[in-house]
């Protein structure tokens, strides 16, 4: 049998690269990673939530605390591109302004939009003073009415004539680093208890796991809602933080936990711990050179997985007013604003503008856990 | 099966006692008590009344050491069944809480058949079905339902009923029942109003289900059982039920074990939000205020009834799988 011209050449060419590229494990992770598109979409949006978290105060234009006794409630103004005027359209973004209305039959009032007002917006406009990143002093802005005194409600004010949005961007600091600190903790607790489980076994074993499933059959917010009640309200901001931090975490690290266990069970028998074992390792360097290695991958996974439980369980406890209390910005205190129902008829987006960022971040870090736990075993099909 | 029961029955034991301590010395973490409070009232008041306070004091063996109280606390109850006085509304614990506790875990139990009856069908649609339009709609409200929290959906839920359908909101009957005794109309009327907890309660449940019935289903669709069954000449149909579906179904009984706690949990959190009758709101009021007996009793039944409902889920589990009895 003769081979064809193409078959020879093919040939020739895999003679000439006779070793392949070779792609260690997290090169082979992140290959089968950027497979899941819905993953890598969310990675993004994880990114740029984070960004907006590290930045808040560049891209919020007002402070959080500015009140406004003549916009209370005031309605959500839509941001426009274009003037159109006897001189032609032209670019120049701004929002209508905002006529106030008071029915004195039914002692209310209401805002209507005030279609001659323009309130031009500008990028990087001057506004309140702040430290960019905690240190750099800094008055810009990213974007903002050009007099920083014009009113600017692009997602309605509150009760207060607070600035919704600016409230949001800044309570995406909090709620989304007790998320990661929260981690951190249930990190190392989880794989503390987790790792002692399943590297000793025995009775230790015994213990650790009937004390995390004592935990897991309880039902848990009656119990967060005791500890989180038991912070005294005259506390200062950032300790409450903490605390809260510690009790929201609390959740995460059992799951966390078993996982390490069942990953310590099935490496003590493989044969390359047996090896490092024979060669005088002590205990800590066999789990942390040889055994923490092979399973980071899936840690990492858990561990995304467990950043949104902990951002809902914030929620949830700041929206009781048990969590973290007012002066602190976070997304459940801005929905304890929404709280009753005539709240809510009055100023729906007090409910919606808060509500779908908590919705939209959850679902990413959900989207990118599932992408990474489905990339973190890169050699299973 | 007996040896299974009795060793289950005993490791319930350790975890009772472990719930009740972990009660009591949350409802022991605030500084103070609710006499002090209550003294503090009266002094501002004018009123100084302290042989009084110290009556109270005595009673309660406030001020004594902690596991004098919790000894105090628990002989009463396992010996009398008495959980102790609210502080606040100054009648015994007893009169306040088996209602609510009654609300809390008929809506939690509904919850759970709502769950299943939904997720059971959606799962196998989903898995026999799969990368169908259905399946994406399912898996795409499956995340949905896992990224709301409850106590937003029950706003947004109770925001669309006031408006759109102009039904009265909160509660579970309508304002003009509240009174009345149990009768036909009120019996409808309630109905009308428990579908939505149990629906905002069990989204979340549903989804989780949904995602593990499908995942389940897919490892056995697959498998030669299945082949051979089909070439048999079997009906697809009673195919599935009969034999795939089976097996997927004990990892599902098995998550009654987890859920359970997890829909008390959330009912609590929108009982607060829509204001029914149940635990929520008197467990938030008495935590608030340190009305300690109140929450404490709560916070341990609560607790021990679920873990009751995990142990019956287990047995359950190994009424249906062998397996499991012979571990």
């Amino acid at each position: 049998m003769t081979m064809t011209q193409t078959e020879l050449a093919n040939a020739a060419e895999s003679n000439i690269d006779p070793t392949p590229i070779v792609l260690g494990p997290w090169a082979l992770v992140w290959r089968k990673f950027r497979r899941h598109r819905l993953a890598m979409v969310s990675a993004v949006v994880v990114i740029f939530i984070y960004l907006v978290a590290i930045f808040a105060e560049f891209l919020a234009p007002f402070p959080t605390d500015q009140t406004s006794v003549r916009h209370t409630f005031a309605p959500p103004q839509p941001l426009a591109l274009f003037v159109t005027d006897a001189d032609g359209t032209r670019f120049r973004p701004h929002v209508k302004g905002l006529k106030m209305e008071i029915d004195r039959e039914a002692m209310r009032r209401s805002f209507a939009v005030d279609a001659e007002r323009i309130i031009p917006v500008g990028f990087f406009v001057k506004g309140y003073e702040y430290k960019l990143l905690g240190l750099i002093p800094a008055n810009r802005h990213f974007f903002g009415p050009l007099d920083p005194r014009d009113p600017m409600y692009l997602w309605g004010a509150d009760r207060l004539g607070r600035d919704m949005f600016s409230r949001i961007v800044m309570g995406t600091r909090v709620s989304m680093s007790i998320g990661l600190v929260g981690v951190a903790v249930s990190l190392v607790i989880g794989v503390a208890m987790g790792g002692l489980s399943g590297y000793y076994g025995g009775w230790v074993d015994t213990l650790i796991q009937r004390f995390i499933e004592f935990i897991r059959s309880v039902p848990t917010i009656p119990l967060w809602m005791g500890l989180a009640a038991a912070i005294p309200l005259d506390w200062p901001p950032l300790r409450t933080y903490f605390v809260v931090t510690v009790i929201v975490s609390m959740i995460g690290w059992t799951s966390l936990a078993r996982e390490v266990r069942g990953k310590f069970l099935s490496l003590r028998g493989e044969d390359f711990i047996t090896a490092a074992r024979l060669d005088g390792l002590t205990d800590r360097e066999v789990i942390l050179k040889h055994m923490v290695p092979s399973f980071s991958s899936h840690i990492i996974a858990s561990l995304t997985l467990a950043v949104p439980l902990m951002i809902l369980a914030e929620t949830s406890l700041s929206f009781l007013g048990i969590g973290l209390q007012p002066p602190l910005v976070s997304w459940g205190t801005l929905l304890k604003e929404a709280q009753n129902i005539r709240s809510i008829i009055e100023a729906p987006w007090l409910l919606i503008a808060p509500g779908s960022v908590i919705v939209v971040a959850v679902l990413a870090l959900n989207f990118l856990g599932d992408g990474l736990r489905d990339a973190a075993d890169p050699y299973s099909n | 099966m007996r040896g299974f029961l009795l060793r289950r029955l005993l490791y319930m034991i350790p975890t009772l006692f472990l719930v009740s301590i972990t009660t009591f010395i949350i409802i022991q973490l605030p500084p103070g008590d609710y006499l002090d409070a209550l003294a503090a009232d009266m002094g501002e008041a004018g009123v100084e009344n302290t042989a009084v306070m110290e009556a109270l004091r005595q009673q309660y063996g406030l001020g004594q050491p902690m596991y004098v109280q919790y000894f105090k606390w628990m002989k009463g109850i396992l010996l009398e069944g008495n959980f102790g006085i609210s502080f606040e509304k100054n009648v015994p614990v007893n009169d306040l809480i088996w209602d609510r506790l009654a609300w809390t875990f008929g809506i939690s139990i509904l919850t759970l058949m709502f769950i299943w009856f939904t997720a059971l069908p959606i799962g196998i649609y989903s898995a026999v079905r799969k990368y169908s339009v259905g399946d994406y709609v399912a898996t795409f409200f499956g995340f949905l339902g896992l990224a709301i929290p409850n106590f937003l959906l029950a706003l947004v839920m109770m925001y669309v009923a006031f408006k759109y359908f102009g039904q009265s909101v909160g509660g579970l009957v309508s304002p003009e029942y509240l009174n009345q005794p149990w009768s036909w109309a009120k019996f409808v009327d309630l109905l009308q109003h428990i579908w939505m907890p149990i629906f905002v309660v069990g989204t979340s449940g549903a989804a989780a289900l949904i995602r593990i019935m499908r995942a389940n289903l897919l490892d056995e669709l697959y498998r030669p059982y299945v082949v051979t069954a089909r070439a048999k000449g079997m009906s697809e149909f009673q195919l599935l039920l009969r034999y795939p579906v089976r097996v997927a179904l004990n990892p599902f009984i098995s998550t009654i074990g987890w859920i359970l706690p997890t829909l008390v949990s959330g009912e609590i959190i929108v009982a607060v939000v829509m204001n029914l009758p149940t635990t929520g709101p008197l467990l938030l009021r008495a935590l608030l205020v340190q009305d300690m007996y109140l929450a404490g009793s709560m916070i341990l039944i609560v607790s021990v009834l679920t873990v009751i409902g995990t142990l019956i889920s287990d047995l359950l589990l190994a009424w249906v799988d062998p397996r499991i009895r012979y571990q």
